[in-house]
């Protein structure tokens, strides 16, 4: 290897200040790994241009797969030729991201033997991302990978690897088991994970509580995010050990209530239970005192998405509660009915959440046979046009009514 | 009388090949042509999906990714480096 190709001034730059670098990674794997070698080559290339030297290929994958390799050529493969073929392989991860080491080491072999041995863990999908190998590797690979239990993640117009907060293996605010759900979700659905029936991909993600440490609420077309239907459990000799700590109950916690629907005199925490929006803020700041109710389950949303074709969209609430031993044939049932429509009416490249939008929300609640609810409104109470309640209706003007009078 | 899954496996891999460099087909796109072609009585969204998978398996067709997923014929890769 001449040495002119080991410099990387640019790439150089990168190794500087306090936090880690990728590009001290593959250096590092760089000294024993080709691959890796060319990698450092052409990236520096490509900062040197200010473009891109990979090109993406179309139909590479395993047999009977549509998704789970992305294909990736160089555009430059005289320069770097053992990064030629660079293709990506998504892995499914377990539930909740538990490996033993045993496992860990041998995925790290199959990859040291069949590609870079660079990873990811984890993509933003949650897959493992193993980056780097050639077209001729990837059903060895593959079938190594299988032989050890696991199998290809979702990429293109599938539904992707489902994922999930670690809920009830470590988390007590869990309102319902995430990882039980995301597994059967998973196993369920294994020929739309595999291969490709819809306009575009299709996400859930599976948080079992507010505090939706899988972003779900922003990255699934389908979240699935537990909560409560009871009042806030409150322990009062705890809250007052908090306040005699040094915490300040009423800057801390009721100044922070979205709904300001905590009081403290001093003495005694009240909650207005009625106006909770299950935000768990107090819970996240008084764990000792405050946990969420015992009447558990889900509140399921719809079409979230990060911005690719358009901007960035939060989900809107489907169904506010499903109880937590209800939520997987609520899941399938509407499912179901929902890919049906979106099979129907989606465009190519457009997610659930953008065909709500163009079609309109009661468009697809129509088609699905759900509806309406308060709960889908972000601020119902101020909406002057939307009457939940008989009772609230303003009668319509009598005829004549509200005209000058005949003289 | 249903058509068979053989015959709508059939129709999909002649449409697929006519289409070829024309326009990039989603299962999607094939499902809904088959049923316009026989009817939903006699080929149901079912039918294709399983349609679909006999060609996939058997090699005659792979999906291809160009933004969105398709179905094509195997074929050198363009972006393939000779
Ligand atoms: S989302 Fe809630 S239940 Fe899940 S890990 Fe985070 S805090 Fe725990
Ligand atoms: S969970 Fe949120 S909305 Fe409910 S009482 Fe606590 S801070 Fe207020």
């Amino acid at each position: 290897m001449p040495d002119e190709k080991k410099k990387t001034p640019l790439l150089d730059e990168l190794e500087k200040g306090p936090w880690p670098s990728f590009v001290k990674d593959i250096k590092a794997a760089a000294e024993t790994q080709p691959m890796a070698e060319d990698l450092l080559g052409q990236l520096e290339l490509s900062y040197k241009d200010k473009i891109s030297h990979w090109k993406h290929g179309g139909i590479v994958g395993v047999m009977g797969y549509g998704g789970g390799v992305i294909g990736r050529y160089s555009d430059v493969p005289e320069q770097f030729p053992n990064v030629s073929h660079f293709h990506t392989m998504r892995v499914n991860m377990p539930s909740g991201w538990f490996y033993t080491s045993d496992v860990l080491r041998k995925i790290c072999d199959i990859w040291e033997k069949h590609g870079s041995g660079l990873f990811n863990f984890h993509g933003s999908t949650g897959d493992i991302i193993l980056l780097g190998t050639k077209t001729d590797e990837l059903e060895p690979t593959f079938s190594e990978l299988t032989h050890l239990g696991f199998d290809l993640g979702g990429s293109g117009s599938v539904m992707r690897t489902p994922s999930a907060c670690v809920g009830k293996a470590r988390c007590e605010w869990a309102c319902y088991d995430t990882m039980g759900m995301c597994n059967e979700i998973t196993h369920t659905y294994q020929d739309e994970l595999h291969r490709p029936p819809f306009p575009y991909k299709f996400k859930f993600k599976f948080s079992g509580c507010p505090n939706d440490c899988v972003a779900s609420i922003a990255r699934a077309d389908l979240s699935i995010i537990g909560t409560w239907k009871d009042d806030i459990q409150q322990d009062d000799a705890a809250v007052a050990q908090y306040a005699a700590d040094g915490v300040d109950i009423q800057k801390d916690v009721c100044d922070h209530c979205p709904t300001k629907c905590m009081s403290w005199d001093g003495k005694q925490l009240k909650i207005n239970n009625r106006e909770c929006v299950r935000c768990m803020h107090c819970i996240n700041v008084l764990p000792k005192a405050l946990r969420p109710g015992k009447e558990k389950g889900a509140t399921v949303l719809i079409g979230a998405k990060a911005p690719i074709l358009q901007g960035a969209q939060l989900s809107s609430v489907l169904i506010p509660f499903v109880p937590a031993d209800e939520i997987l044939d609520t899941l399938k049932e509407l499912v179901s009915r929902i890919w049906d429509f979106w099979g129907e009416y989606g465009n190519n490249r457009e997610r659930v959440g953008e065909l709500i939008q163009r079609m309109g929300m009661a468009t697809f609640l129509d088609a699905i046979g759900l509806d309406p609810v308060p709960e889908m409104v972000s601020a119902p109470r101020d909406n002057p046009y939307i009457f939940f309640r008989k009772e609230d209706e303003v009668p319509e003007p009598e005829e004549g009514a509200g005209e000058p009078k005949q003289k | 009388m249903a058509v068979s899954v053989e015959t709508i496996a059939e129709e999909m891999y002649k449409m697929v090949v006519e289409y070829l460099g024309k326009k990039n087909l989603k299962s999607t796109d094939l499902t809904k042509a088959m049923i316009a072609k026989f009817g939903e009585a006699e080929c149901t969204k079912d039918d294709c999906k399983h349609a679909i998978r006999q060609l996939i398996d058997s090699g005659r067709c792979v999906y291809s990714y160009f933004g969105g997923s398709f179905i094509t014929i195997p074929h050198k890769e363009g972006a393939a480096p000779e």
